[in-house]
């Protein structure tokens, strides 16, 4: 076979990561292990053109239980083909694909395709759209390929994405990419603990500052920013943490990229000057990302696997299960791709170079961020803050409870009719405001440019954006104290109804965070339209981060019947009773 | 009698500390329009019922000037007819419906209804100081789910070299009442030297604001006593792992116990203050520094048996959970 330069050095790179790499898993996929990926697109997909990558009509996958070493400890990850990630899968747009699952755990499994669209039985949600994979039993999907993009798989069953069980899935388009480029990297991101998921959370319920050790104290300030008695008092009288930032934090997750952690040195070769593709998917179970190339700029060409026109940015906040297509075009030095946690407890770390072996300055964490009173969607500060206020409606402040008293228009159900006070319900924002023009949280004084969810539209005009005839909304709901987590109050387990939709009916959701977290609220089996001010180039969506107190909207037209899993995707807020079921009937189309 | 109202006025207060969140769980449910909708339709109704609510829920939400998108009034209607025709499952069309019902009720159980078990030692500790040295212990295993639990609770101590001098076991229930307090109900067991008593025990447990930890019980013994007990205890972070946590606990009883010592009214007051360090999580060395006083008849009733009802002792102990 012929072997380019790039092929030996990748090859070599490979090499040396194995022989050097005491410190990561040996364990990781042919796709992160080469290093580097080539370009495809002038090759049909014919299941050869990617070393490594499953590609073609058949594809066959394993769960199976397969040790993983990270710094030096081995755990029993479960593990898709052996390998964490498992590996990619690559397809083209317009072809069919069985892929056929076999679970060889002892428990049942599952795999979802993420973000994919297709007959709603193919999902891959237990209980919602088909029964799991029973242990030792194989299970077939079969839908045809009908998009484009970076997308990934994962387990939907016991907490086992967190354990490992997900890969990329890359699907090239028929007709050519939008923006040429001659390389392509993925970058998977995720976080590792050795505690299982399940015990993170029991940890959690007794105790929902288990992880953060980056709290407020009479010695500390963490955030470094001035920290008066009033605001002791105010954050003291709400009985919540104003660092609550991530529920799991670096103190037991290693951040990962493509399986390795930080000092592990992962690298991605190039050449000086080409046009490298970076496919960035955020598989963690609980980690929001905060990504940047120092040194390196970056353009968006795709969010979700849609292509987006191209928006030139320094970092970007990815949620979890949110994917981005960025472009770089590195010179002949070594980068560093920093993709820090969302509360700065930690950090993965990649490295991007010419030559193996080359590693570029890793700059320090950056302090946490510390939430405001705009997170907790009171807004009363000076600016537009002013404004906001006086022309909002007043009801929320005023509502039987002198206005200012912080503690009891915290939760005021005038706010949010819809919404059920239960125990499940510590707060509700007395004033969520848009904050899709906004930066993830953190990134607000940040010196260089942060990708906002308004940069996002399409390349083109779209004539499929039609209005909207109904709004559905959906508070998302919680309490850290009890650790739990629900939409409109209720958990799923306390028999929800579904969210119906009819079949080709048009809805807006407005998602409104009554919390002080973000939240990544992932819609299966669609494609949403954001509505973020974009007028006919509103980009297409699968996963969308709803900030503290911020509200978002997006369209949807609901085109394939079925039952669809509606969900928070942090892992353990989704397992705490952030979900629901989206109905669309009738299924035949026509009338039951 | 000053003691007796005292002590009716601090259980009433304790105990209504979460009547407003009830009251405002009621509110919410009225309001929820949306729930009432979904509820008839699983009767089996077609056309979901048009109240003022949806109207009233469509201006509910305060649009954001400025914002990008929410020029638009769309309406928050119930769903179309036809979105409730078909199967209630759409699966149960491609897989055996055993199979579907089976894992419909994983998926319910997986998604917010699984529960947990957790093993707390809130204090183990030994009390140094004048009169007899001994050890303390509080703990507690709960277990259950968000709502409701069941909790076993245990407390007592014990001089050094005469074993138990007080001891006590709980079997509760707690039900989650609002959002930061439990109400815990069941029977409560004392041990000891003196003659046993066994009480039924009506309390609340949770969070009040500024982040205290309060427990306030009031207990009735089979023999008609009515006793009570408030607990308030507040972690102040010094560091991330070093903790300073003040402690007040508070004895109250409506009658003259003879048999156990007890005067009437405000019988003893524990306060102290422990220093731990979090080394993990889950094991928290500490020491720290109690003074301990009874009151009224209760100290004579102490200090007839030689103990001194006003002492200040020494504590040293560990803080634990599995």
């Amino acid at each position: 076979m012929f072997q380019t330069p790039h092929d030996r050095r990748a090859l070599l790179a490979g090499a040396l990561t194995a022989g050097g790499g005491a410190a990561a898993s040996l364990l990781f996929p042919h796709w992160a292990r080469a290093q580097t990926h080539h370009h495809h697109s002038a090759h049909p997909a014919t299941g050869t053109t990617t070393e490594g990558a499953l590609s073609g009509e058949r594809i066959a996958l394993n769960i199976a239980r397969t040790p993983f070493t990270l710094g030096g400890r081995t755990a029993s990850a479960t593990t898709v083909n052996g390998t964490v990630p498992g590996p990619l899968i690559r397809l083209r747009e317009g072809q069919d694909v069985e892929l056929a699952v076999t679970n060889h755990l002892d428990i049942d499994s599952s795999i979802h395709w993420h973000g994919i669209l297709l007959p709603f039985q193919m999902d891959g949600v237990p209980g919602v759209t088909f029964p799991g994979i029973a242990p030792h039993q194989t299970f077939t999907y079969r839908f045809p390929v009908r998009q484009s993009g970076t997308y990934w798989y994962h387990s939907h069953s016991g907490g086992q994405e967190g354990t490992g069980l997900f890969g990329p899935l890359v699907i090239d388009p028929a007709h050519g990419e939008r923006v040429e480029t001659e390389r392509e990297m993925i970058l998977m991101l995720s976080d590792w603990s050795f505690t299982p998921p399940m015990e993170i959370w029991r940890k959690l319920k007794a105790r929902p500052d288990y992880y953060n050790f980056q709290q407020q104290a009479l010695f500390e300030n963490p955030s470094g920013k001035p920290w008066t008695q009033e605001q002791k008092l105010a954050w003291g009288r709400m009985r919540m943490s104003p660092m609550d930032i991530a529920d799991v934090t670096g103190a037991t997750y290693t951040y990962l990229i493509n399986g390795q952690g930080p000092d592990a040195n992962w690298t991605g070769l190039f050449r000086p000057g080409e046009r490298v593709r970076l496919r960035v998917i955020n598989a963690s179970a609980m980690t929001i990302f905060n990504l940047r190339i120092p040194g390196l700029p970056f353009t968006v060409i795709a969010a979700d696997g849609s292509d987006v026109a191209p928006v030139e940015t320094d970092e970007i906040q990815i949620g979890v299960a949110e994917t981005y297509d960025l472009v770089v075009t590195p010179d002949e030095r070594a980068y560093s791709v920093i993709a820090e946690s969302s509360d700065r407890s930690g950090f993965a770390r990649a490295t991007l170079a010419p030559r193996a072996g080359m590693v570029a300055p890793a700059p320090p964490l950056r302090k946490p961020p510390r939430l405001t009173m705009k997170d907790m969607g009171m807004d009363m500060g000076s600016g537009s803050g002013a404004m906001d206020h006086s022309g909002h409606d007043m009801d929320g402040m005023d509502h039987g409870n002198g206005g200012m008293e912080m503690n009891h228009s915290m939760r005021d159900p005038a706010t949010a009719p819809g919404v059920e006070l239960t125990p499940g319900v510590d707060m509700l924002a007395p004033m969520p405001t848009d904050r899709t023009g906004e930066r993830g949280l953190g990134l607000d004084d940040v010196k260089h440019r942060v990708l906002v969810y308004t940069d996002l539209q399409t390349p083109e005009d779209r004539d499929d954006l039609i209005p909207p005839t109904r709004e559905i909304v959906v508070h998302l709901t919680g309490n850290m104290e009890r650790y739990m987590w629900s939409f409109d109050g209720r958990r799923f387990s306390e028999m929800v109804e579904p969210i119906r939709l009819a079949h080709n009916e048009r809805v807006r959701f407005t998602l409104v965070n009554e919390t002080m977290m973000t939240h990544p609220i992932h819609l299966h089996g669609f494609f949403f339209d954001l509505v973020n001010g974009a007028g006919t180039r509103r980009p297409r969506k699968h996963t969308v981060s709803v900030l503290p107190a911020g509200k978002v909207s997006f369209d949807v037209t609901a085109d394939t019947p079925g039952d669809w899993a509606f969900h928070c995707h942090l892992l353990l807020h989704m397992m705490s009773g952030m979900f629901n079921v989206v109905t669309v009937r009738p299924m035949d189309g026509g009338p039951a | 009698m000053t003691k007796a109202r005292f002590l009716i006025g601090a259980l009433t207060g304790a105990l209504l500390i979460p009547a407003p969140v009830l009251a405002q769980d009621h509110s919410g449910h009225d309001m929820s329009s949306h729930a009432m909708d979904h509820s008839q339709h699983s009767e089996g109704m077609t056309m979901p019922s048009h109240d003022g609510h949806d109207a009233h829920e469509g201006h509910a939400m305060p649009m954001a000037p400025g914002a990008p998108s929410m020029a638009q009034d769309i309406p928050q209607g119930p769903p179309p007819p036809e979105a409730f025709s078909g199967p209630d499952h759409a699966a149960d069309l491609f897989f055996p419906g055993e199979d579907m019902a089976h894992a419909r009720h994983m998926v319910r159980h997986e998604m917010g209804g699984m529960g947990t078990t957790i093993v707390m030692l809130d204090r183990l500790e030994a009390k140094l100081g004048k009169g007899s040295d001994g050890l303390s212990w509080e703990g507690a295993l709960r277990t259950g789910g968000d709502i409701d639990r069941l909790w076993i609770k245990s407390e007592g101590e014990a001089a050094f070299g005469e074993g138990i001098e007080d001891a006590e076991v709980e079997v509760l229930w707690g039900h989650a009442i609002g959002a930061w307090f439990d109400l815990q109900a069941g029977v409560r067991q004392e041990l000891g030297p003196d003659p046993d008593r066994t009480q039924v025990s009506l309390g609340v447990e949770g969070l009040a604001p500024y982040m205290f930890d309060i427990s306030a019980q009031a207990f009735l013994s089979t023999k008609g006593e009515l006793t009570a007990r408030i607990e308030a205890e507040t972690d102040q972070r010094l560091t991330q792992r070093l903790i300073l946590q003040p402690r007040a606990e508070a004895l109250f009883s409506a009658q003259r116990i003879a048999d156990r010592g007890t005067g009437r009214g405000l019988t003893s007051l524990e306060a102290g203050v422990r220093l731990r360090y979090e080394f993990a999580r889950q094991f928290a060395p500490y020491v720290g520094v109690e003074w301990q006083k009874k009151f009224g008849s209760t100290a004579d009733y102490a200090r007839a048996v030689g103990d001194d009802p006003d002492r200040v002792v020494a504590v040293a102990g560990l803080r634990a959970w599995f």
